[in-house]
């Protein structure tokens, strides 16, 4: 009975403040509490030319220019992108292909940057020291041009949702200080030791939304940063209508949308973002960045990444230039054979399990693990049968059902999966975490979502095709009447005898027949 | 190289053998009092229907060119002792193997193996063998402790003779052995007329012994105590959930009370159901059974809430005594149908 | 025998009142043209390749309503759409004779393209543009791969090449069920840097 009545009260306690369902992974912290160090300058820069979710940039650079550090080297392509920078001093060398952070392998353009070891910085951007008297939309620019994107992860332009909308005013911005990822404790340091920066950032961010309160949402295993944020909150009088919240720790808390139902009891529509229920989220280390940005004048050129895993000689907490490879990042810490080394961009939950340590860190590199072959491994077993035992939609934070939705992705019935609500899967592993049948749940849905996608594009090239044709069609159509009524005009004119006509007709048709085909 | 390979990359250890295990640790409170109460027939019963069931899946993967190591599962080993607990402790050796065999191919095989069955292969199995044994199913042996009886089932060497040979290698008279159910005791009653009151009283019913188990039954179904503090033991572990078991039980108790205020004469009282025939063992053990039950919570309440009306429906208004088998196998056609219906509103779906 | 004539004249007067309500549905919910051609239509690829011996996709999903076309020559459109169409016309599938190759460009080499406009003109999409004496350039994105335009060339100027996968479109296969690759690819790997 106690165990029910436990049980009971878990569910009720979910209904009242707490996202559905999530998982507690082995923490497996490593790095907490581990000081911030500096990853030493490198010779060679990759700077992949993607590094955002949306379009691809375009170089500004070629091959032999000289570049600053933070200087504009790729121009943003379309509204949902970022232009990229320079990450240090020195001369293009080429650009060109080379294997990036993705679970194809795949190789995309990369602007390849040799350094001068001056590592000398543009300065170009003034400090905007006054923003509290500037205009949201200028420092939405500045936002967008220093090439911020969520780093939480997610890489969404971040100047995209900092609008101020009259219809959806923004009333709280969240902090997203929760790192619910085993292993990743960048954030969880950067509060610690850059509470103030972190909380300048925030200012700046609900002056720019026009937001009237704001929430730093830190996960209970981070008692000290709270500890910290709420000091920092003291001395800091501007920010009086910002609070610090310590919520349980539970995967995936710090999914945006669960988040914010954690914190506000709103859901986020299916298909929205948060500005639609008047939340904006934002990562720690973005709010740093956006400060570095507007108070700096300093473009996006380094991040905080979590250096760990099973198989880290020595892990830490590092603060690494974009552009520096994988391979040179885990030498500084003292791992230079990769033999029976699994290497996950990101953390074990949702990263990229990556095949070769010669990409480059992006901007999404929250994590960078070394694991033991074994380790990961041992998490993808061989598949066994479903035994529907309901533990993956007890997990999952979007409520879904994923034993039946993965059944309807392997089936191909891409249109039962999507009435299962495949595309509000998060993918954040919950699911196959709990699954005592090892079923990768995930990567069904991934391929359902890949293929329902392909299938489209298919279909709009087709439908794209079918009415160039028809166009043709038309307009072959009218070109032959046009020239048949050119002809007979001309035949009047000649008045030939009316037998001969006939038979020019037949002959002349034959041809344009001939001409067509 | 093509091979991708998806996130997460961390399991939490949950495996479908260590699942079957727990539930099979949690039916050994039952199995002990099954033992208590029919001494070396409980053994003999428990030991032939999980060896054939191992058996028959080991002939079965072997036919279907599958790996042999599928049997660690423990599912097949599963299967046979829930069988064996459904059975009563009269059947003859035959019997139980047949019913495991049944199990095993009819009930879970035929239908592509483990995960893929419409049915609770040992329930579906049971319930074949009910339809096709009528008599040999419902001849309850007077169990020990419980009233004087002409069999010792202590005794290996008699217990031996009897499992082997039935009753006639002892020379004893079924009526000298057996009595009836609690259940089938009313039933038959009532088709002559007596009262439920009266019924019970005849019966010299009490519920203390019907708690503890202390009655004629299938070998694993008579103690409620063993079979809930199993039970409690696998929500403990989360290996199931309160749905089914509530929503279930709490159906049949409802019900019951309903129609026992309205008319005390023709329907049993609650508690009496409760504790009477395989109720509380279906409802914590067979109806829980993953393979067969929905897989979303307001679906499991559904279903539970369908085993309890048809439960409480075929014991007092079919010919069958007991119905608690027959509900759950049927509410096992309607899982799929529940299923599809009952999903959970996704997150940012409708709602607040 | 009444019970008989009863029956019968029953069932006939039920028959009778079925035909006149199916004759009156006819009329009023009669549809103007055919939707199953329209239907085929949009289940094909549209390359307009001709490679089922009809000129385009609309002629054969014309061939294949009127039941003058089998449902499996489309080439492009494979396995997928051929079972798309049996489904919809309540036939048998029938498979693919002919393997689909992978996805195509033309490419036209500008240098040595003489501007007549003959691959222009066999373009079944007006994806090839260009003036006469002109060099002619293939419209990437729309290409449909067809291939039509490489015999009309003169010059044999025009190459059909492998679409390149993007990374952008690459799509998460389905789970290798085994699972057990993953130390053999590592492996594999390390021995072909070695």
């Amino acid at each position: 009975m106690p165990a029910m009545l436990r049980t009971l009260a878990q569910k009720l306690g979910m209904m009242a403040h707490g996202f559905h369902g999530g998982v507690h992974p082995h923490e497996r912290k490593l790095t907490a509490g581990m000081p911030i160090e500096d990853c030493p300058l490198a010779p060679l820069y990759i700077v992949p030319l993607k590094q955002h979710i949306g379009e691809a940039c375009t170089p500004l650079v070629a091959v032999g220019d000289k570049v600053l550090r933070g200087q504009k080297i790729a121009r943003a392509e379309g509204y949902v992108s970022v232009p990229l920078h320079a990450p240090t001093s020195g001369t293009v060398v080429k650009i060109e292909e080379h294997p990036v952070v993705h679970p194809s392998g795949m190789s995309m353009p990369c602007v390849f940057i040799e350094a001068d070891g001056l590592d000398e910085e543009d300065h170009s951007l003034e400090r905007m020291t006054n923003w509290r008297d500037l205009d949201a939309a200028v420092l939405r620019e500045r936002v967008r041009m220093c090439g911020i994107a969520g780093l939480g992860g997610a890489v969404f332009p971040t100047f995209i949702k900092l609008v101020q909308d009259k219809k959806n005013p923004i009333q709280t911005l969240v902090l997203n200080g929760i790192e619910c990822e085993p292993y990743l404790t960048n954030d969880h340091q950067m509060m610690l030791e850059q509470a103030e920066e972190v909380l300048q950032g925030m200012a700046i961010i609900m002056h720019m939304v026009g937001a009237e309160s704001g929430i730093i949402a830190i996960e209970d295993n981070k008692s000290d940063a709270a500890r910290v944020m709420r000091q920092a909150l003291a001395e800091n009088s501007e920010l009086a209508h910002v609070h610090v919240a310590v919520l349980p720790t539970r995967y995936p808390q710090g999914s945006e949308k669960q988040l914010i139902y954690s914190l506000t009891g709103k859901e986020v529509p299916a298909g929205k973002l948060p500005l639609h229920v008047g939340v904006i989220c934002q990562n720690v280390g973005t709010a740093k960045a956006i400060r570095d940005a507007v108070l700096l004048g300093k473009p996006l050129t380094e991040r905080l990444v979590t250096v760990s895993g099973d198989a880290m000689p020595r892990p830490a907490n590092l603060r690494v230039r974009l552009g520096l490879t994988l391979r040179y990042v885990f030498a500084q810490r003292g791992l230079e054979d990769f033999e029976n080394i699994q290497i996950l961009h990101g953390g074990p939950m949702m990263g990229e399990r990556l095949r070769i340590p010669d990409v480059p860190v992006i901007k999404s590199s929250i994590g960078l693990l070394a694991m033991h072959q074994d380790t990961v491994m041992q998490a993808h077993p061989a598949e066994q049968p479903c035994i529907r035992c309901g533990h993956c939609s007890q997990a999952c934070p979007a409520a879904l059902v994923p034993n039946l939705m993965a059944d309807h992705c392997r089936n191909e019935q891409f249109d039962k999966a999507e009435a299962y609500n495949l595309f509000d899967c998060i993918e954040c592993g919950a699911c196959s975490y709990v699954c005592p049948s090892n079923i990768p749940l995930v990567q069904y849905f991934r391929y359902g979502k890949g293929q329902i996608a392909q299938l489209r594009r298919e279909h709009d090239f087709a439908e794209a095709s079918r009415q160039r044709f028809d166009a043709r069609d038309a307009r072959l159509a009218r070109e032959k009447a046009e020239k048949a009524a050119r002809r007979s005009r001309v035949r009047k004119e000649l008045a030939p005898a009316p037998d001969k006509d006939t038979t020019t007709k037949v002959e002349k048709s034959t041809n344009d027949k001939a001409e067509e085909s | 190289m093509s091979l991708a390979i998806s996130s997460p990359h961390a399991h939490g250890g949950d495996t479908i053998r260590m699942t079957m295990l727990t539930v099979i640790i949690a039916l050994l409170p039952a199995a002990m009092v099954s033992v208590y109460l029919f001494g070396w027939l409980a053994v003999f019963l428990i030991v032939a229907c999980m060896l054939s069931c191992l058996l028959t899946e080991a002939v079965c993967l072997r036919m279907m060119g599958r790996p042999l190591k599928t049997l660690l599962d423990n599912s097949a080993a599963l299967t046979g002792l829930f069988l064996a607990l459904t059975l009563p402790a009269s059947i003859p050796w035959w019997m139980a193997v047949l019913g495991s065999v049944f199990a095993i191919v009819l009930g879970k095989q035929v239908y592509g193996g483990l995960g893929y069955n419409l049915f609770n292969p040992a329930l579906s199995a049971r319930v074949i063998l009910l339809i096709s044994f009528p008599l040999g199913m419902t001849s309850w042996l007077i169990p020990m402790h419980v009233g004087p009886s002409a069999l010792n089932m202590y005794d290996f060497s008699a217990a031996l003779a009897f499992f082997l040979h039935g009753p006639e290698a002892l020379k004893l008279g079924l009526d000298a052995i057996t009595m009836a159910s609690p259940l089938g005791h009313v039933k038959t009653e009532w088709t002559q007329g007596i009262g439920v009151a009266e019924a019970l009283n005849s019966y010299h019913y009490s519920y203390l012994d019907a708690f503890l188990g202390r009655e004629a039954g299938s070998i694993g179904e008579t103690s409620a105590l063993a079979l809930l503090i199993g039970g409690i033991y696998l929500l403990a572990r989360h290996t199931i959930t309160w749905h089914i078991p509530f929503a279930y039980i709490g159906t049949v108790l409802l019900l019951a009370a309903v129609f026992s205020v309205i008319s005390p004469e023709h329907y049993s009282p609650p508690m009496f159901h409760l504790f009477a025939g395989g109720l509380i063992l279906c409802a914590f053990f067979m109806a829980t059974d993953p393979v067969s039950s929905p897989v979303t919570p307001l679906g499991q309440i559904v279903f539970g809430i369908g085993c309890g009306v048809l439960t409480w429906a075929i014991r007092t208004f079919g010919g069958y005594p007991e119905g608690a088998m027959f509900a759950v196998v049927l509410m096992n056609c309607a899982v799929p149908l529940i299923d599809h219906y009952c999903r959970p509103r996704a997150y940012g779906h409708g709602g607040s | 025998m009444t019970h008989l004539l009863a029956a019968l004249l029953s069932l006939g007067a039920f028959a009778l009142l079925a035909g006149v309500v199916l004759a009156v549905a006819q009329r009023v919910f009669h549809i103007e043209g055919d939707p199953m051609v329209d239907k085929i239509d949009s289940m094909l690829p549209q390359t307009q390749c001709g490679q089922c011996g009809y000129p385009g996709c609309k002629p054969y999903a014309n061939a294949v309503a009127s039941g003058a076309a089998e449902v499996n020559h489309c080439v492009p459109g494979g396995e997928r759409v051929m079972l798309q169409i049996a489904d919809l016309m309540g036939v048998e599938p029938k498979a693919v004779e002919e393997e689909a190759a992978a996805p195509m460009l033309a490419f036209v080499r500008e240098d040595e393209c003489i501007g007549c406009t003959l691959c222009i003109k066999a373009c079944p999409v007006d994806a090839i543009v260009g003036a006469p004496k002109q060099y002619h350039t293939v419209i990437v994105d729309q290409c449909t791969g067809c291939m039509l335009c490489v015999e009309p060339c003169p010059v044999d100027c025009i190459d059909m090449l492998v679409k390149p996968e993007l990374l952008e479109h690459w799509a998460w296969p389905l789970p290798d069920t085994r699972r057990a690759a993953v130390g053999h690819e590592r492996r594999g790997h390390h021995a072909g840097h070695a």
